[in-house]
């Protein structure tokens, strides 16, 4: 046969198959639905994180090009065209809200991107987002003493949901703002921090293995009958090479229906985004472009990776044209070759144990950390159907519904297992991923902190205000209880710059544990505790025979040297510096954080109010929780549906044994417990396999970050209940089929 | 022996759709007998049959079972009354493929809570009666259609019910399995003192009978209960 | 026997000439076995001789001028005849058709004369089956060779049921 001839066969029998998959009447065009849905979704995933890149760059540009450019190297001298802006950045509740003060030093200041006229003093500009928060929260309206006279445009926000603000004034001075000629500033990379990088790249592959998982099984709904279809080809005569083409024409029919639903679902998500999205997932609709390279690797991949499944699914099922040969019921399935998967992922991940090394993440130990967990996974998904095969075989004894199920299992379990190991592999990864969160979380907050009752703040001011006005203000704003202030000065020792803070016992405790501290009191941190210390400024101080040594919270880990005087040990030798306040808020006062804030603002638009807390860190974390744990639960569901599918088929399959099961008076009961106990075994040992998979990778993982090794209960508490819930769901979906299929008519149906 | 009929339908009428599947259909079924029910297909015999063992719910007309009317009883009430006292045996596709032969013949007893040896006892014992006891361990899918109708024979017997029903028990058979299957199956059933309804199309099926009745468009035809 | 009750009960739907008798005999059961003149005034004689039929003498002569009249004696004998299951035994279709269209050409009741007969068939066949089950294997064998051919009769008693109403229409004028 000449190779266009051949050609020309193919298409032709990839185009039956195509043709076959929606000629089987509705049952066809179910099959196909759940395909195209099926893979639809997984592609409208894909199609998101192919966007991601373009959309943060977008973001991210816009960010750079309203950020003012400020020299470092080079003074810049007052002219017509420069202007004082001061950082008046604040955060509500969780977010940060993004401001400037403005303070034109001429007629031609610069203006930056989105601002077409600069607000005069007592004016404000606010991003659309804000404008709307201010109006739901008038709280946060009393902040600034400034009318809202516009917004931003869209071309000065990173996204719609971005919140900003530009404040005219007239206070800035040299001392207390910055001088500039224009906005737009190019970042040196900024340097993410290893962890943050790992926690991304593993995020990602805890999200991409369910999805591959799942779009491999969902091009395997309805396998039986399209098997059925396929035996009555082989008996017209066509061969075992055609009949997989066929095969592979019908899944390649569903595969390409599932790029257009995916491609629709990905262009909904977006307009979703837009509209709903907070914080840096916040996007204008053109910032979503998926990147070609991605977006061509999905369009061919898809399709491919669904023949592929196809054909070697049918590696296991001989078609013949008497029927369909299941190999697998013969083979017994075998483990070695299962455990390459899982034990090279350890191999990969074994290294990290050490911990991941200073310095913004180079990128290839990310890359060993995401590979091996992807391996790991994968092979979890892989170690499954071994394991239910082995403990099924196990199995016996116990009630009617049991048996049925038990012995179900024994005939088939890769239907069900297919289902299970999607579940498998994301609680997994979920348990892992959360259990390396909790870690650092409980890093960056420090343990035992009692946020509910007391929090304890810090306002540093930028102005030179007279520490009284500041004290007096601070103490009026509710709910706070306690004002302390702290001296700032620096002192130098054996030429290193040493930081000193002076306050009394009760706000010197939020820097270190100080047992037994009196007035006269001094500590020292990463410095020696005698001898005496040059004064910044002037004079010396000796340290008192009574110096101890301590160690600092948790946040101040990296402070340096630090020396912590009680005032009457300090004498006078510092010079009356810089101040900051720290104040314990009673939680229990209705938004006291947010009066205490608008109390700083009023007084000093620059002061910066920080908790105890690493915000950032925090809420950074808090959005891969976040999304994680919506991307799981969207898994869950997915999983459920495509196990509902599987029950469903499966009892239209056993039609006649139900309706006989009934003729001879099978309680309800029991075949929705064996219903039940089908769907729950194969979810149990996934879970109990994935709890350990997932523990294990999260103990792995805290060691990379350095964090004590704990066993994240509630993660395993959490996803093991919402797996609980996909099987009980499950069962109560499939029901109504099971009724439906148990009407006594269904005897007559042949 | 006293002679009250043991099942009794009278004026059954059923509708499918627009499809009248029995039209004033009536019945009697007498303690131990051999009732052939015959009649061309989709003249009504299986629904009569069903509607016989409550398994369908004819639209009027009444199935009295010793005096009980089956029409009035509770959808649970009716599963309890199949699972202790009547019998089946379909045509095929009726063993439950993933449990074993043995296991498929326990099944009865153990939906009436028999314990799991004292029912697999019983089950072994009517495999060998019906002489398939060497396939006890085999699943169904395993075994010749043959031997697999003999176990739903055993399967149909095995809780000593009053009344089986037997819907073309050897229509998927050849005739010298089918003439096998009927053998022991009637001689089983004669034994134990069932009752036997046997729906069939074959007249040497039906000569195991001890009188047929005939279902036409939905009606009976009914041979006299000669005795 | 049964060309004796044909000819008789053709004569239900009114009285005949010998020569019509024949032909109408013919065409509704002769097929391939044609009656002889003679054997149709034969048995006209007999059934004459027995009080079954009369004749109606017409003007002329010869014998093509009788005309044959059922009596009512006849008729209860057509009916009881019809009415009756044969003995199962082979080659009874003849009979059996015969018997159905004479039924249906009456205005009888077929569908009674097929049940009856499918009943003493049934009958018949249990005797059997019986007796094969009590019996060894040549009884077995011996049974089982009538027990198919009463079957085929059987098989032949449905279609025949099944076509009642195509066969009425052909044979009722």
């Amino acid at each position: 046969m000449t190779g266009r001839g051949r050609l020309r066969r193919w298409i032709f029998e990839l185009g039956l198959g195509a043709r076959m998959s929606v000629a089987g009447g509705r049952a066809g065009w179910a099959r196909l639905t759940l395909i195209a849905a099926g893979t639809g979704v997984g592609v409208a995933l894909l199609l998101c994180l192919a966007a991601l890149p373009a959309a943060l760059e977008a973001s991210g540009d816009r960010e750079s090009a309203r950020t003012e450019a400020v020299d470092s190297e080079r003074e810049v001298p007052r002219g017509d065209g420069t202007m004082l802006i001061g950082i008046a950045t604040t955060t509500f509740h969780d977010d940060a809200i993004h401001g400037r003060m403005l303070q034109p030093e001429g007629s031609r200041p610069p203006v930056p991107p989105g601002v077409t006229a600069l607000p005069k003093p007592g004016e404000m500009l606010v991003s659309p987002a804000l404008r709307r928060l201010i109006e739901d929260n008038p709280v946060l309206g009393r902040r600034w003493e400034a009318r809202i006279v516009g917004t931003i445009g869209d071309d000065g926000l990173t996204g719609p949901a971005d919140l900003a603000f530009y404040l005219g004034t007239d206070t800035l001075t040299e001392d207390t703002g910055r001088r500039i000629e224009a906005f737009g500033h190019s970042y040196t990379e900024e340097g993410v921090s290893p962890v943050m990088l790992l926690l991304t790249a593993v995020g990602m592959v805890v999200l991409l293995t369910p999805v591959m998982v799942f779009m491999a099984s969902a091009v395997r709904f309805g396998g039986e009958a399209r098997d059925k279809r396929l035996a009555a080809l082989r008996l017209v005569g066509s061969d075992a090479g055609m009949t997989r083409r066929i095969a592979a024409g019908e899944t390649l029919a569903g595969a390409v229906l599932g790029l257009l639903v995916g491609t629709v679902l990905a262009a909904g998500a977006a307009l979703l985004a837009h509209r709903y999205a907070t914080g840096p997932l916040s996007f204008y609709l053109s910032d979503m472009r998926p990147v070609p390279v991605l977006a061509a690797l999905i369009a061919l991949g898809v399709p491919a990776v669904a023949v592929l499944v196809t054909l070697s699914a049918m590696r296991r099922v001989v078609v013949e044209p008497l029927g369909v040969v299941r190999l697998s019921t013969t083979v017994r399935r075998r483990l070695w070759w299962r455990l390459i998967l899982p034990v090279a992922g350890i191999a990969l991940l074994w290294p990290l144990t050490n911990g991941l090394g200073e310095g913004p993440g180079s990128g290839a130990t990310e890359f060993q950390a995401a590979a091996g967990v992807a391996l790991l996974l994968i092979g979890l998904a892989l170690l499954l159907p071994w394991l239910v095969d082995a403990v099924v075989h196990r199995l016996g004894g116990g009630g009617v519904a049991w048996e049925l199920a038990v012995r179900r299992l024994q005939l088939d379990s890769g239907t069900a297992v297919r289902a299970v190991s999607g579940i498998a592999v994301s609680v997994a990864g979920v348990i892992a991923v959360q259990g390396l969160v909790s870690a650092i979380e409980t890093q960056v907050t420090g343990s035992g902190g009692t946020p509910a009752a007391v929090a304890r703040q810090q306002v540093l001011p930028q102005t030179d205000l007279p520490v009284g006005t500041w004290t007096t203000a601070l103490r009026e704003t509710p709910g706070v209880q306690t004002v302390e202030t702290v001296r700032i000065a620096r002192a130098g020792r054996d030429g290193s710059e040493v930081t000193v803070r002076i306050g009394s016992c009760a706000a010197l405790e939020g820097y270190a544990a100080l047992p037994g501290c009196t007035d006269g009191d001094a500590f020292a941190v990463n410095v020696a505790t005698t001898g005496v210390f040059t004064v910044e400024g002037g004079g010396q101080w000796t340290a008192p025979a009574s110096t101890r040594d301590v160690v600092p919270t948790d946040s101040l880990l990296d402070y340096g040297p630090l020396l912590l005087l009680t005032p009457a040990a300090a004498a006078d030798a510092f010079p009356a510096g810089e101040a900051r306040y720290t104040l314990t808020l009673d939680g229990r006062t209705p938004n006291a954080l947010e009066q205490l804030r608008n109390t700083a603002a009023r007084m000093d638009p620059q002061a910066l109010v920080y908790g105890a807390g690493n915000d950032a860190v925090a809420s950074a974390l808090r959005t891969i929780r976040q999304g994680l744990l919506a991307g799981t639960i969207a898994m869950l569901v997915l999983i459920g549906a495509s196990m509902v599918v599987n029950v469903a088929e499966q009892m239209r399959e056993r039609r006649r044994v139900l309706a006989v099961l009934v003729a001879f008076g099978t309680r309800r009961r029991t075949m929705s417990g064996s219903v039940l106990l089908q769907a729950a075994v194969p979810v149990l040992l996934g879970m109990t396999l994935a709890i350990g998979f997932g523990s294990g990778l999260a103990a792995i993982l805290m060691a990379a970050v350095q964090a004590p090794v704990t066993v994240d209960w509630f993660g395993i508490g959490t996803t093991s209940g919402m797996a609980a819930l996909v099987v009980l769901g499950t069962t109560a979906a499939a029901l109504p089929t099971l009724l439906r299929l148990t009407r006594p008519g269904n005897l007559r149906s042949e | 022996m006293t002679e009250q009929p043991l099942l009794v339908a009278e004026g059954l009428h059923l509708h499918f759709g627009e499809t009248k599947a029995l039209d004033d259909a009536s019945l009697h079924i007498w303690p131990g007998e051999v009732v052939a029910l015959m009649g061309p297909s989709g003249s009504g015999k299986s629904t009569l049959l069903h509607c016989l063992a409550g398994i369908l719910q004819p639209d009027s007309g009444r199935v009295a079972y010793h005096g009980r009317d089956l029409t009035a009883m509770s959808d649970s009430e009716r599963s309890a009354l199949r699972r202790g006292e009547f019998g089946f045996v379909f045509q095929f596709g009726q063993l439950v493929p993933e449990l074993t032969c043995v296991e498929n013949v326990a099944l009865p007893l153990r939906l009436s809570g028999t314990g799991r040896r004292e029912a697999h006892r019983t089950a072994t014992d009517w495999l060998e009666r019906l002489e398939v006891g060497d396939v006890a361990g085999k699943r169904p899918g395993q075994v010749s259609g043959g031997q697999g109708q003999r176990v739903a024979v055993a399967r149909a017997l095995v809780s000593r019910p009053r009344v089986v029903f037997a819907d073309e028990p050897t229509g998927a058979l050849d005739s010298l399995n089918g003439e096998l299957v009927m053998k022991l199956f009637i001689t089983a059933a004669r034994d134990t003192g069932a009752a036997v309804v046997l729906v069939t199309h074959e007249a040497r099926v039906a000569a195991y009978s001890d009188r047929e009745a005939v279902v036409r468009d939905g009606r009976v035809r009914e041979q006299e209960h000669a005795r | 026997m049964s060309v004796t009750f044909a000819l008789l009960g053709l004569l239900e739907n009114g009285p005949r000439h010998g020569y019509d008798l024949k032909r109408t005999y013919d065409d509704t059961f002769g097929r391939d076995r044609a009656l002889h003149y003679g054997q149709v005034y034969s048995t006209m004689a007999r059934l004459l001789k027995n009080g079954l039929v009369e004749v109606e003498s017409e003007p002329g002569d010869g014998p093509e001028r009788k005309r044959y009249a059922i009596t009512h004696a006849g008729i209860t004998d057509v009916a009881e005849w019809i009415g009756r299951p044969e003995k199962p035994e082979p080659y009874l279709q003849s009979t059996l058709y015969t018997k159905v269209v004479l039924a249906l050409m009456t205005g009888r009741d077929a569908d009674e004369v097929l049940d009856s007969q499918r009943a003493e068939h049934l009958r018949m066949m249990r005797e059997l089956t019986r007796r094969k089950t009590d019996g060894d294997l040549a009884d077995e064998l011996i049974c089982d060779h009538a027990l198919f051919h009463l079957e085929a009769d059987l098989r032949w008693l449905e279609l025949t049921a099944a076509r009642l109403d195509r066969l009425a229409a052909r044979v009722r004028p």
